[in-house]
């Protein structure tokens, strides 16, 4: 199921603004990777390269290549939409669609692939939601608006879509900054089940969460503002939080700056 | 396990007077400044309720006095002979003009409107959708004499091919079949009517399309959605009620448009089996073309036929309110 | 929690999908050469077939492109993008067959409308000129557009402007919601029904005679709703702070109201009013009801009948001779050339002072 990504001289604008630049990393399967650093220096940008979601920004382009295990997928002839099915994304607010109820948002994906029979999608919709931790709390009500949960179980109804679809990877951009410490513990909990499943990608504000789920940790930096953001280092999250290479990372980290 | 004290699917706050300080002065104004401000302001919102009731009240009026005259049957007389000295007239052909005529209009304009709103708004190049949206804005403040003009010297010649065309296809529908002539009919009317209101209904859709909250269009996108999924999972349900809403206003006019269809419509009073054949009439048209030469009794049937005008566009905009009023509490009213 | 996570690895592991990111896709000159091949073949069609009706070689066009469209892709690409490409080129097609008439409606205003529009046609009025003669002019349906528009504004803006106010500022309760209410039912009610009201009040019930000024006080109902509207929107818009600050410091409602909010918004209270004169402007069915028409200059227009744009044109259609069309189709460009000059200063005034809402 998971897959490796590989992103080699990776370069974002927006416009004519140069977002990031020149971004080579590695992302393990089956283990979570959290992106931190300063607000403005385009770790989530980043993030949504690597499922070609940045392009939907208006004047939003990428050079440079991200190879999915071995495939580009920049490469001429790639579907953006393929690439966005095999890699999913939860995004910093909860989005459920507001006028779908429970069990349509997580079938939504499904639908979008074609006919499936009702007990299939019985089935896919409760694995998805026992996947996200959610099932218990929503078996009861399926056919109410999605809209009504909490935050915190918007956010893992999210999840339940995500996964729904079975994605190579999960891209997570800041996906507990709008939620109250327990339901952000929660979801910390459901990302350390899911990386079994797949590679896990989480841009986060929150070093004690980086340090918490994460295998690996990636620090990103700008020289200044207006100048494009830059990998600074990326190790083991031990290494990062005990003893990173870079005296930049050790300053972000022990909070002289940022 | 409903864990967040505040999720931001809290019912959005009812509509907020945006002061909460005069609580503090119990509403009462005590400055003289105050008490003629606050009057004065009062004062026009009540006239306006005034002229409302008045526009009932005077029409009804004029309407009951036609009325009690009335030799034939309002609802049911298939002619308008309102001057003679035993006055007959009904309501029918021109109820069945206007509503057909409507609909047809509603027919073509609203997907086409929906299809503009969504070019602009998602489709086309960014270079051009700004502009865009900006002539078809202009385009709505068109005058509707100047539609009529148009329609009644350009659209009309150029429909009689068509016309023929359909003739030869669907002529056995009957309601399509057309005896030449020149196309001065309903049909031709519910064309001119759709391009009158295809602005207005257009600018109100994009309005809406344009606020659809991003954040459920990267959810659609992320699953893998194609461009039109997008727009069906995200834009269309959110956009629901606003093009309703838009759809009712382009009603509400293609209803009441009194010059565009006098310049066009050739009128009789009967009701045609072929909406292309010309023939038939609408309840504006009818009182803009038989104004001049009528005489007292005869305005005030009019006037009666515009109260039916009137009760029509109320209960059209009334509907319009409910419909949006209801779909709101299941729609991203919390984005 | 815990319990509920049974054999997930199994679950999801089941369905190895060897799902490749490339898809077949048609080459990126596709949609530009179907349109073209369409388009030949509707010309093609037309001709063969005969059909002498432009409109349709258009339609057949515009069926064949949508239809080839569908079937190439779902032949190449699938099921999922031809029905995405079939939403794409229904949409073009939309906005290519709204285009085709709103553009013709503006190409015909100004090439038939600039054939005897000159200094003398803004000059004169149709005093002493047949109505099959070519000459005579506007002038005096202009002097009696600009009065009537005029006075209607002068009634219906500060009624509009005052309720707006009493409905943002002081309004709650149920006459608010009443007047509220009832803006919006007054938004719907067609013009034709103003001039009906106005004639059973005005004409009939107080026997007064035709004049601009009924005209103008059926155009100042259909006013009123739209400035209300209008206004409020840009009540809304300005910040509850200034509010506060303003009577924070002992500023009466009153004062704060016409010093502090009003100046704020009125930019787009501006626009709004604007607007709404552009609006009116075109209105004829109330002036054909109440003012009546007159071939001569009325520059009274409290007494005796009056011309206006609208209303000329209608009555220089309703001629139906060659010269007369030209006078109305100069009229219309003059009429339009109006609201739309209007729009577009009032929309310059919106950018211009537009309230920094971050859009």
């Amino acid at each position: 199921m998971a897959k490796r990504i590989d992103v080699s001289g990776l370069t974002a604008y927006y416009g004519s603004h140069k977002a990031i630049e020149d971004i080579s990393m590695t992302v393990e399967p089956r283990s979570v990777t959290a992106f931190i650093g300063p607000s403005g220096c385009g770790k989530s940008t980043f993030l949504r390269t690597l499922n070609r979601m940045h392009e939907v920004t208006p004047g939003g382009r990428v050079e440079g290549k991200v190879m999915l295990d071995d495939e580009n997928l920049y490469g001429s002839g790639v579907d953006p939409v393929s690439v966005r099915r095999t890699i999913g994304m939860v995004f910093q607010r909860p989005n459920p669609f507001p006028t779908m109820s429970i069990f349509d948002n997580v079938a939504a994906g499904l639908r979008l692939n074609g006919s499936y029979r009702k007990s299939e999608l019985n089935d896919v919709v409760e694995k998805s939601l026992k996947g996200a931790n959610l099932w218990n709390e929503v078996k009861d009500r399926l056919n109410k608006p999605g809209s009504g949960l909490s935050g915190g179980q918007q956010q893992r109804l999210c999840i339940a879509r995500a996964i729904a679809v079975e994605p190579q990877v999960l891209l997570m951009d800041e996906p507990c900054s709008a939620l109250d410490p327990i339901s952000t513990l929660a979801i910390e909990d459901l990302i350390g089940e899911l990386k079994e499943r797949f590679t896990i990608v989480i841009v986060t504000h929150n070093m004690q969460q980086a340090a918490r789920v994460s295998d690996r940790t990636a620090f990103f930096n700008l020289a200044a503002v207006g100048q494009p953001g830059k990998l600074i280092e990326i190790d083991e999250t031990e290494r990062i939080f005990s003893n990173p290479s870079v005296q930049a990372t050790e300053d972000y980290i022990s909070g002289r700056f940022g | 396990m409903d864990i967040t004290p505040t999720s931001p699917t809290s019912p959005p706050p009812e509509k907020q007077p945006p002061l909460a300080v005069d609580k503090v002065s119990s509403g009462k104004a005590t400055r003289p400044g105050d008490r003629i401000f606050l009057g004065l302001s009062r004062g026009s919102g009540i006239t306006l309720l005034v002229v409302m009731a008045a526009i009932a009240l005077f029409l009804t009026v004029r309407a009951a006095s036609a009325l009690s005259k009335n030799e034939g049957n309002f609802l049911t007389t298939f002619e308008w002979n309102a001057d003679s000295a035993e006055p007959s007239f009904g309501i029918a052909v021109l109820l069945f003009g206007t509503v057909v005529s409507a609909i047809i209009a509603m027919i073509i304009a609203v997907p086409v409107a929906v299809g503009i709103a969504l070019f602009i708004s998602h489709y086309a190049p960014r270079a051009i959708a700004a502009p865009l949206g900006y002539v078809i804005d202009l385009l709505a403040a068109v005058p509707s004499i100047v539609y009529g003009l148009w329609g009644a010297l350009f659209l009309v010649p150029h429909l009689e091919g068509l016309y023929k065309w359909f003739d030869d296809y669907f002529g056995w529908t009957g309601i399509l079949a057309y005896n030449d002539g020149t196309p001065r009919s309903l049909f031709t009317i519910g064309i001119l009517l759709a391009i009158m209101i295809l602005p207005i209904v257009t600018s109100v859709s994009r309005e809406v399309f344009l606020q659809s909250p991003k954040m459920h269009e990267e959810a659609a996108l992320a699953l893998g959605a194609t461009r039109w999924e997008v727009i069906r999972m995200s834009v269309l349900p959110f956009g629901r009620s606003g093009i309703i809403s838009a759809s009712m206003l382009g009603l509400g006019r293609a209803l009441g448009e009194t010059m565009a269809v006098a310049t066009v419509l050739s009128t009789s009073f009967d009701i045609q089996t072929s909406l292309l054949d010309g023939g038939g009439g609408t309840i504006a048209q009818n009182i803009a073309s038989g104004f001049k030469e009528a005489s007292d009794d005869g305005r005030d049937a009019l006037i009666a036929s515009g109260l039916v005008l009137f009760l029509l566009t109320l209960v059209v905009n009334g509907a319009a309110r409910l419909i949006v009023a209801r779909r709101k509490e299941y729609s991203g009213a919390n984005a | 929690m815990n319990d509920i996570m049974v054999d997930k690895t199994t679950d999801f592991a089941s369905a190895p999908k060897t799902s490749t990111l490339r898809q077949p896709r048609l080459p990126a000159w596709a949609p530009i050469g179907l349109v073209a091949l369409s388009i030949l073949l509707g010309c093609g069609i037309g001709i063969a077939a005969d059909l002498d009706s432009k409109i349709q070689w258009g339609l057949i066009s515009a069926i064949l492109f949508v239809g080839i469209t569908f079937a190439l892709t779902a032949k190449v690409e699938g099921k999922r993008q031809a029905k995405d490409r079939l939403a794409t080129s229904l949409v073009w097609v939309c906005f290519l067959l709204a285009i085709v008439p709103l553009a013709s409606l503006m190409y015909e205003t100004i090439d038939r409308g600039s054939k005897v529009l000159d200094g003398a046609f803004l000059s004169h009025s149709m005093n002493g000129v047949l109505t099959t003669q070519p000459g005579g002019g506007i002038y005096h349906a202009i002097i009696g557009t600009l009065e009537q528009v005029g006075i209607a504004t002068l009634i219906a803006a500060p009624i509009g402007l005052l309720t707006a106010v009493y409905l943002v500022e002081y309004g709650r309760g149920k006459l608010a919601k009443a007047v509220t209410f009832f803006v919006d039912v007054m938004t719907g009610i067609p013009s034709i029904v103003a001039g009906l009201f106005i004639l059973s009040l005005w004409i009939i019930i107080l026997d007064f005679d035709y004049s601009g000024f009924a005209g103008a006080m059926a155009l100042a109902i259909l006013m009123m709703p739209v400035v209300v509207r209008s206004t409020e929107e840009m009540l809304k818009l300005v910040p509850n702070e200034l509010r506060e600050a303003s009577l924070a410091l002992g500023v009466p409602k009153w004062r704060t109201i016409l010093k502090v909010v009003l100046p704020t918004a009125i930019g787009g209270i501006t626009t709004g009013v604007m607007l709404a004169i552009a609006r009116i402007a075109g209105e004829t069915a109330p002036i054909v009801l109440l003012v009546f028409g007159e071939k001569v200059i009325n520059n009274n227009p409290f007494e005796g009948a009056q011309s206006s744009l609208p209303f000329y044109i209608y009555e220089q259609w309703s001629l139906g001779n060659e010269a007369s069309y030209d006078r109305a189709w100069a009229a219309a460009l003059v009429l339009i050339a109006f609201v739309m000059i209007l729009n577009l200063v009032a929309r310059g005034i919106a950018r211009w002072k537009a309230p920094k809402t971050g859009r």
